[in-house]
């Protein structure tokens, strides 16, 4: 890693436990998804889970009874592949019924192994061909500016994604636009699906390399116009408070980029860190550690 | 003689945009090519510059769409059907986005350009995405009719520019309706289905095959997408040859289209005249057109040939 005054993903233990709990929720509703449709990812979904229950119970200016509502605040998940974390909370937010998890990926299911915004009340953008959610978050962004509409537009972005061109076609226009209503999360959880080894001895949370070992990104973002936080995507304390903050910059011309340090697969012991469960199912013993895991005393 | 296709587009924008406030031109940097810049002059505050970045340019315009917008975007064709396909693709057709594709220098006369930004495959590449309006006008009433119909009626919509001026087709009160085809001249030996720019110059061929004694008809297919399939099974009936002619590649357009439907009617030849499966080049116009065969003359030379054989 680039920064050695970076937060220590994973290091805090915040005093809110009804987040937390919500997230142990979400995470064993996304093993046990995936593990029904038999295909699905599951390192992301994890490693963006704490900041997906931040913004959806916490942060965003949503009716989940009223999808459609003018005045709601966006979310753009450009990550898309990781769709099985965003249905995760957007069912357990009330959008649609728990139960429909079990429809992930099967047939007339409007919960569609990448996310489609025709299928899915709730939805803001059709994501999965990583890099264009950014752009379409910007183009919202831009509209709701225009409108003189006060919400904000949050987009999650996947670290290995962000190596898509497209991705800094907008990180170099938003600023332009200044769309300080337009805040881009980060999912730095460290590995993309395959990517680089590493070198021999090289220290690292995952066991493959970093997408972006040995780039500054915080200075890259910088250097285009954003205003950067950098914060430890898996504490409560730090997420929300950053994305309070970008929130409240809304008014501004600067864009921010919440760079969210964060574990792939974190949660559950067998899954952290490890590329191999980028994508793939767990089997059923696998399923029971997880549960037991992951168990709170408001477990499902 | 009429305005070149690019210059009516942006002049047609400018007007509707004078009651339209939620019209929005976006630009690639090439607006002085487009014209886009007339719309950037009329109204500063809706032109979004943004930038050598068709990617981001499309994906930001789905956006912009979601909010209430109409966004006409300003590029050369190449630039969307090639480059920016998967933006296309995922962020507009899949959403069905209000977004509008202005694909200017398309066809064979890309302005000296070359191989690198000849579009002579847009046709085939959009018409196989679903749900895309993609619209092929012959001049410049029919530009300016597409443009106003494009911009009232949500949905994606490819809009291929020809960079040049043509010969008028159609008279001023031109309306344009989606799906219909135009029979510009009837025939009873060889129908000619053209479309875009081309099919001027496929009138003036039907009118020298005529000089020949040949009875050759002129179908205008303007809308290659929807279409009425219907009309065109109905006209093909009628003849004992088809011949298709457009300033695009002879796999996938037209062509293609044409054969699709009189094959699954009432099956019968389909010649399909056009550029061959070869790379555009920097040229004149006149060359191009004759080099491809594409000249009245030399698609009347074709279609002489075949009814020879016949």
């Amino acid at each position: 890693m680039t920064d050695a005054s970076m937060p220590a993903p994973g290091s805090g233990t915040g005093p809110r436990a009804d987040l937390e709990a919500l997230a142990r929720r979400g995470r064993l509703h996304v093993i046990e998804t995936v593990a029904h449709s038999g295909a699905g990812h599951v390192g992301g979904p994890l490693s963006a889970m704490d900041l997906l229950v931040a913004l959806y119970f916490r942060v965003l200016r949503i009716r989940p009874d009223e999808p459609g509502w003018p005045e709601r605040d966006r979310f753009v998940l450009s990550k898309g592949h990781c769709s099985v974390a965003l249905y995760t909370v957007m069912a357990m937010r009330g959008y649609f019924p728990v139960e429909e998890l079990l429809t992930f990926d099967s047939g007339g299911s409007r919960l569609q192994g990448h996310p489609d915004m025709l299928a899915l009340p709730g939805l803001d953008a059709s994501t999965g061909s990583l890099g264009q959610g950014f752009s379409v978050a910007l183009g919202i962004a831009m509209g709701l500016r225009r409108r003189g509409n006060p919400a904000h537009t949050f987009v999650m972005l996947g670290d290995g994604e962000l190596q898509e061109g497209q991705a800094w076609e907008t990180v170099h226009v938003a600023p332009r636009y200044a769309a300080g209503n337009l805040t881009a999360i980060l999912d730095w959880n460290g590995m993309q699906q395959y990517g680089w080894a590493l070198h021999d001895g090289e220290a690292h949370r995952g066991n493959r390399a970093d997408p972006w070992a040995g780039v500054d990104l915080r200075k890259a973002f910088e250097a285009f116009g954003w205003r950067v936080l950098e914060i430890d995507g898996h504490d409560f304390g730090q997420i929300l408070a950053a994305l309070e903050d970008a929130r409240a910059a809304g008014a501004g011309t600067v864009p921010t980029a919440i760079l969210a340090h964060t574990i792939k697969g974190r949660g559950i012991s067998f899954t952290e860190g490890r590329s191999e469960w980028h994508a793939r199912p767990a089997t059923a013993d696998e399923a029971a550690v997880a549960r037991a895991e992951l168990a709170g005393e408001d477990a499902p | 003689m009429s305005k070149p296709q690019r210059d009516v587009w942006a002049e047609t924008l400018v007007e509707l945009a004078a009651t339209n406030p939620d019209i929005l031109v976006m630009d690639a940097d090439l607006a002085t090519s487009t014209k886009a810049d007339r719309f950037a002059d009329a109204y500063p505050d809706r032109f979004l510059e943004m930038g050598i970045a068709e990617q981001g340019m499309v994906g930001a315009a789905a956006g912009l769409s979601f909010t209430g917008y109409v966004p006409w975007l300003s590029s050369f064709g190449i630039f969307f059907t090639n480059r920016a396909l998967d933006q296309v693709r995922m962020s507009v057709a899949q959403t069905h986005a209000n977004v509008k594709i202005g694909a200017a220098y398309t066809g064979l006369m890309a302005g000296l350009a070359g191989k690198t930004h000849v579009d002579v495959s847009d046709l085939a590449i959009m018409r196989a995405m679903p749900g895309m309006t993609v619209l092929a006008p012959a001049d410049a009433a029919e530009v300016a009719a597409m443009t106003r119909w494009a911009t009232q009626t949500p949905g994606p919509v490819y809009l291929r520019l020809g960079r040049e001026a043509g010969p008028d087709v159609f008279g001023p009160d031109y309306v344009f309706e989606p799906r219909r085809v135009y029979l510009l001249r009837e025939g009873t030996e060889v129908l000619l289905v053209s479309t875009g720019m081309q099919t001027a110059r496929t009138l003036a061929a039907a009118e020298l095959l005529g000089a020949d004694g040949i009875s050759a008809g002129v179908l205008h297919v303007p809308s290659i997408k929807p279409v009425d399939e219907a009309a065109i099974a109905a006209a093909a009936a009628n003849v004992p040859i088809v011949v298709t002619v457009e300033e695009h590649t002879v796999i996938g357009g037209l062509g293609g289209l044409v054969a699709e439907i009189v094959t699954s009617h009432d099956p019968r030849p389909v010649i399909r005249i056009g550029i061959e499966d070869t790379w555009g080049e920097s040229a004149p116009n006149a060359w191009l057109l004759e080099r491809h065969g594409l000249t009245p003359e030399r698609v009347a030379e074709r279609v002489r040939k075949v009814w020879n054989q016949e």
